[in-house]
């Protein structure tokens, strides 16, 4: 029997008994369009965090002082100041690939200028930090190397740190005191808006490293490196360096556990994208055990419809039609059902995320392959759970059929 | 002559309940093309069960059956269905329509299940060719619903020509009909007979038994009488006289 016939004969049996159709494809719609809205959810958070983290800067490796041991925690990340200057300028110097390095030393403390203060993030950085991440120093300019050898007294603010502490003035040339000691605020950097977290991104003031170490923290040891690599082919080459060139510069003997940690971005992407996509799955999950529920409406639809056509099925069988051409007729019948209710959710499901990108402001991003997932996945849901019934029609003995009432 | 069908020693023996019921014992037939035979008998003769294997919807449980040169005993569900398909239409008593499908679409059914790939529009042509045979085209886009008991079963009997099978095999087809139809239904098989058409006919009354031409008669799942049939019947002139006998009623009211 031809496949056209065979729709033809489906559509018509499902046009029958419209309401019963509509109820049966409501289960898949609901299941479909609750997949679609959650996929796109979780793709449109994962696009933000990526965004984020290359907002990091380009083709970077971080190093921290202080590692997760096999063994289990020892010291937090950024914990025990391990990491030296001597560290940054070897990594510097010896490490192929290694474009630029800009230690950092980081405190949250509170700033003051003229009658004005505010709680801020003081980050004492290398020259390098603007041109790492890519940051652009909008109004005077970033401090220089000079700057950062001789310890200089100057910052470089963020926009929020404009606003609160020099609001209406140009704030290039006024000093600001980090507790108590005056730096002058020689740059203002490009406003970067909120981060994934809702954290102000522009609320920090940058000022050297060398500076915070000796006139802020009176610490001798860093935090932590940022590294550029030359290019993201070398990201691993350049971690492998730098992890020998200080296991050794921290005379650590092999049997022991690094005293620092080095990630990659794309390490740091994976870390954080496999958060979001656990969220997906949880969701998705969910959302597929509706799509279940919906295939099994579409089996006690199938199973009514073929009872109740018990008399057909013998008559079609009787006139010659083959155990196949009944199986495919009601297979073909179950697939419509479920493929009609697969666009509609498909299309639900695209409007219901636009529903919540608009009001809610989430983002939202649904990828083309998962709408033909989406729908080949409702196609085949009508296969499984329409070829039971469909078996059981094709199977009836003609003779018993034609004298069914 | 052709045989069409050749029954040798047909046996029939259902497993009910533990129980075996022996519904055919030992049948031998042969029609021939163009014959139209009637087989008759009370309920639980086994004539249905009979008809059942020479309509090919059942397997003998023992015996050969021939139909149209080909054995039809030993076949399997799809072969079978393809023999009903192409050997053999198939009338009813209940007329067995598909309901909500026009009367053409129901002419096509069989076409859609045949091995001839044909077009729509081909498939359309022949239907409404075979609608004609039994002067029914103008209510071909009718439903059964819209159809009376007669039209309904010229329908079932233009959709058992469509293939152009060997037989024509009909169960009881005048059995929801009024005795006039009856006669009309009978009109048409003659008619079809005429024009060199074989078919079979399963009946338990004796009076539209008389318009075929041989009466088989079956009791206990044995064929017990073979017998051709002396004083045939013609359809045509028993309607006339049926309507003759309708107008005198009408004219001595």
């Amino acid at each position: 029997m031809r496949i056209v016939a065979t729709l033809s004969i489906a559509v018509r049996a499902l046009r029958r008994n419209l309401m019963r159709t509509l109820l049966t494809t409501l289960g898949m719609i609901i299941g479909v369009a609750a997949v679609i809205a959650t996929v796109s959810l979780g793709y449109g958070a994962k696009a933000q965090i990526e965004a984020q983290i290359a907002s990091i800067g380009q083709n970077v490796v971080l190093v921290w002082s202080g590692s997760m041991s096999r063994t289990g925690a020892r010291s937090g990340w950024g914990g025990a100041g391990t990491l030296t200057i001597e560290d940054a300028e070897a990594i510097q110097r010896e490490i192929t690939g290694v474009v630029q390095i800009s230690p950092e030393i980081q405190s949250s403390t509170q700033v003051a200028a003229g009658n004005q203060n505010w709680y801020t993030r003081i980050q004492g950085e290398g020259s390098e930090y603007f041109d790492i991440r890519q940051w652009p120093v909008i109004i005077g300019s970033a401090f220089s190397g000079q700057d950062v050898r001789n310890a200089n007294k100057v910052a470089v603010i963020g926009q929020t740190i404009a606003d609160q502490l020099f609001p209406g003035e140009d704030p290039l040339g006024r000093v600001l005191r980090v507790k108590n000691v005056p730096f002058k605020v020689v740059g203002v950097l490009s406003p970067k808006g909120l981060s994934v977290q809702g954290q102000d991104q522009d609320d920090l003031v940058v000022i050297p490293f060398t500076s915070s170490m000796k006139r802020v923290q009176r610490v001798t040891t860093l935090r932590n490196f940022m590294v550029q690599a030359a290019k993201p082919s070398l990201l691993f080459s350049v971690q492998q360096q730098i992890i020998d060139l200080l296991r050794q510069r921290h005379h650590i003997t092999p049997e022991k556990d690094d005293d620092f940690t080095v990630r990659t971005q794309q390490e740091i992407a994976e870390v954080v994208t496999a958060q979001s996509r656990t969220m997906t799955v949880l969701l998705g999950a969910i959302a597929g055990v509706s799509l279940v529920v919906g295939g099994i409406g579409i089996m006690n639809i199938m199973l009514v419809s073929v009872t109740e056509r018990t008399r057909e099925i013998g008559i079609r069988m009787a006139i010659g039609a083959r155990a196949r051409d009944i199986l495919l007729q009601f297979l073909t019948e179950a697939v419509t059902l479920s493929a009609i209710g697969g666009l509609a959710g498909i299309g639900l499901g695209i409007g219901f995320s636009r529903m919540l990108a608009a009001s809610k402001g989430w983002p939202t991003l649904i990828p083309t392959e998962w709408l033909l997932y989406a729908f080949s996945f409702s196609a085949a849901v009508g296969v499984f759970f329409g070829f039971y019934p469909a078996r059981k029609a094709s199977r009836l003995d003609p003779i018993e059929a034609l004298r069914y009432e | 002559m052709n045989t069409v069908i050749a029954l040798e020693d047909i046996h029939k023996v259902y497993h009910t309940g533990g129980v075996d019921v022996h519904a055919v014992r030992g049948v031998s037939a042969e029609i021939k093309t163009g014959e139209f035979v009637a087989i008759m008998g009370a309920s639980g003769s086994g004539k249905s069960t009979l008809m059942n294997i020479i309509g090919c919807l059942d397997r003998p449980t023992s015996g050969r059956y021939l139909l149209d040169g080909t054995d039809a005993s030993r076949l399997e569900r799809d072969e079978l269905a393809d023999i009903r398909n192409r050997k053999i239409g198939f009338i009813f008593q209940g007329f067995n329509l598909l309901a909500r499908t026009s009367a053409v679409e129901n002419v096509e059914l069989p076409m859609l299940y045949g091995h001839a790939h044909l077009r729509g529009r081909e498939q359309r042509a022949r239907a409404l060719q075979a609608l004609e045979t039994v002067s029914l085209v103008e209510r071909a886009h009718h439903h059964p619903s819209q159809l009376s008991g007669g039209q309904q079963q010229r329908v079932a009997i233009a959709r058992a020509l469509v293939n152009q099978p060997a037989l024509l095999l009909a169960d009881e087809p005048t059995g929801n009909l009024d005795s006039q139809t009856s006669i009309e239904i009978m009109g048409v098989f003659q008619k079809l007979n005429n024009q060199g058409i074989t078919l079979v006919m399963v009946t338990h009354e004796l009076d539209i038994a008389r318009y075929t031409r041989r009466n088989l008669i079956m009791r206990d799942g044995r064929i017990v009488s073979d017998t051709t049939v002396a004083e045939r019947l013609d359809a045509e002139r028993e309607l006339a006289r049926l309507r003759d006998a309708q107008q005198a009623v009408q004219l001595s009211l």
